[in-house]
């Protein structure tokens, strides 16, 4: 019979050994060395090596395999004092592992040299509990729910889009919510905007949604914007920073000036559209994928674009459509899946069924092209409302007001860029255009 | 036959149809056949003796215009997809 102080003894004659000095130069010089914290947990949280895997000496052997697969990578195992670790290391040794040594001295001594150590944010136990079906999900775990937590997304809408995918970043926990809408809560919202209630009719939009959200939960911080987006606004509100825009606008100014800025800001846009039993979902990734000027390089005639307020929308069907919209939103913060951008999803309620098309980018994009024609703000309403046969070629839409316009055209046509951030010369994009008759931006 | 998918706005000049069955050989035939039966539909799609640039065209998932445009020839039973912009989302 060995005690524990033989047995560490004879452990200690069988593994190799390295200093804290020789391990830091291992890490250092980034030789593939993979180190493996196998302390407790509250050991972890308190702080660990930059970089190290952690498994706890319990479940060693039954979880190294799925984090080191490749038993010829060289592993660098400590515990706190190199004790635990020793025999941590004779055991890799026996599973197959090829080079394995023991931080002599352990994290002890690594933090008494002062060198760098990382320490774990850790969930509270709130959040372990609220959020335990995600921390389950190998694809997002706690570094995907703390990646959520400190993410910020920017919702163009409260409407029928913006309701469903609010409450599910809401719930799933995404920490900042800006929510731009000018509009309060009507009667006709109700079939289908989920987030607002009937005791909030009459309450701004924005008010409703953050009360929702923020009794949904607490970790979730709604900036609220009780304005229209406009070209004088979006940049004062994207320079906020955003990791991404879900757009759920009503009305195509509102959609195009949002394209724009998005390019110009460099933020993806998960963008979602809806129309009676129909619904549109799409990615546009700047500088990845295409914008929505490649989609639809010009926006339909009035006449052809009736917009819900005026040709009406199934309620679920924003559920759906806001939902995919969500689900896009959390796979781009977690860089997981495959997002959408490059796909336009078309989904019919009627007949229940989901068709994709390619869209690509195109080089001859007045906005996300290899030569640029628009590189400003430009007057959305107008760009929106002239009519085909007036409005000119996509290449012209952007062009300076010094080069005149095709004569033809003279007066339809756009009026000139607006400089970034001052005053645009024509009206701003409202809703009385061609919106949902609300004054929002859903 | 090739089938060609009505968007929710140009339905009240089909009739009402979702989707509709046409002939030819080639994108601009087959459309060209929907529009003769359904001659309302002309406006809301072609400007200036051409199809819209407002209004996409989906041969097999993929923009006519990344292919061969209007001459892009069709196989019986692709799927013509005729798709306007929309803007909704409240």
């Amino acid at each position: 019979m060995a005690t524990y102080r033989e047995l560490l003894a004879q452990v200690k004659t069988e593994i190799d050994e390295i200093s804290t000095i020789e391990a830091q130069e291992r890490l250092e010089s980034s030789d593939g060395s993979i180190f493996v914290d196998v302390r407790e947990p509250d050991e972890w949280d308190e702080g660990h090596i930059p970089g190290a895997i952690y498994t706890g000496r319990g479940r060693l052997e039954q979880r190294i395999e799925g984090l080191v697969p490749d038993k010829s990578r060289p592993l660098v195992v400590y515990c706190s004092a190199g004790n635990r670790s020793a025999f941590a290391a004779k055991v890799l040794g026996e599973m197959g592992y090829s080079d394995v040594v023991n931080l002599a001295a352990g994290f002890s001594d690594w933090k008494r040299n002062g060198f760098e150590i990382t320490i774990p944010r850790a969930l509270s136990p709130e959040q372990r509990a609220r959020y335990s079906r995600h921390l389950l999900i190998p694809e997002v775990g706690e570094d995907g729910q703390q990646r959520l937590l400190d993410a910020r997304v920017l919702l163009i809408g409260a409407g029928g889009l913006g309701s469903p995918s609010s409450l599910y970043l809401a719930a799933a926990g995404v920490g900042t919510l800006g929510i731009v809408d000018a509009d309060v809560v009507d009667e006709s919202n109700l079939q289908r905007q989920i987030v607002h209630s009937t005791e909030r009719l009459g309450e701004p939009k924005v008010e409703s949604a953050r009360r929702t959200i923020e009794a949904l939960n607490p970790d979730v911080r709604v900036v609220p914007y009780r304005e229209r987006l406009t070209s004088e606004n979006v940049d004062r509100i994207l320079d906020e920073g955003w990791d991404v825009i879900l757009d759920g606008a009503d009305n195509f100014p509102t959609r195009y000036l949002v394209n724009d800025a998005s390019v110009w800001h460099d933020i993806p846009v998960v963008h979602g559209s809806i129309f009676r039993f129909e619904g549109q979902v799409t990615v546009f990734s700047p500088g990845v994928g295409p914008c929505y000027r490649c989609l639809f390089p010009q926006p339909p005639p009035p006449e052809l674009a009736p917009s819900c307020a005026e040709g009406g929308v199934l309620g679920v069907l924003p559920g759906i459509v806001g939902s995919i919209q969500a689900n896009e939103t959390l796979k781009l913060i977690l860089d997981r899946g495959d997002s959408l951008a490059g796909r336009l999803l078309l989904f019919d309620a009627l007949g229940t069924t989901l068709d994709e098309v390619t869209v690509r980018r195109d080089p001859d994009c007045p906005v996300c092209g290899d030569h640029p024609t628009i590189t400003e703000y430009i007057d959305y309403v107008e760009f929106c409302n002239a009519s085909p046969a007036s409005r000119p070629e996509p290449a012209l839409a952007g062009r300076s007001p010094a080069s005149p316009p095709p004569a033809a055209a003279a007066g339809t046509v756009p009026s000139g860029p607006v400089q970034r951030g001052t005053v645009p010369s024509g009206p701003a994009p409202s809703a009385t255009t061609r919106g949902d008759g609300e004054g929002a931006n859903a | 036959m090739t089938v060609v998918r009505i968007p929710p706005t140009l339905r009240a000049e089909v009739g009402g149809a979702r989707e509709l069955q046409a002939h030819g050989g080639t994108v601009g035939e087959v459309i060209d056949d929907v529009v003769e039966r359904h001659p309302a539909l002309r406006p809301q799609l072609f400007q200036n003796g051409g199809l819209g640039s407002f209004v996409n065209v989906y041969l097999g998932g993929e923009d006519i215009r990344t292919l061969g445009g209007l001459d892009t020839p069709v196989d019986a039973n692709e799927t013509v997809i005729l798709l306007p912009a929309m803007a909704g989302g409240a």
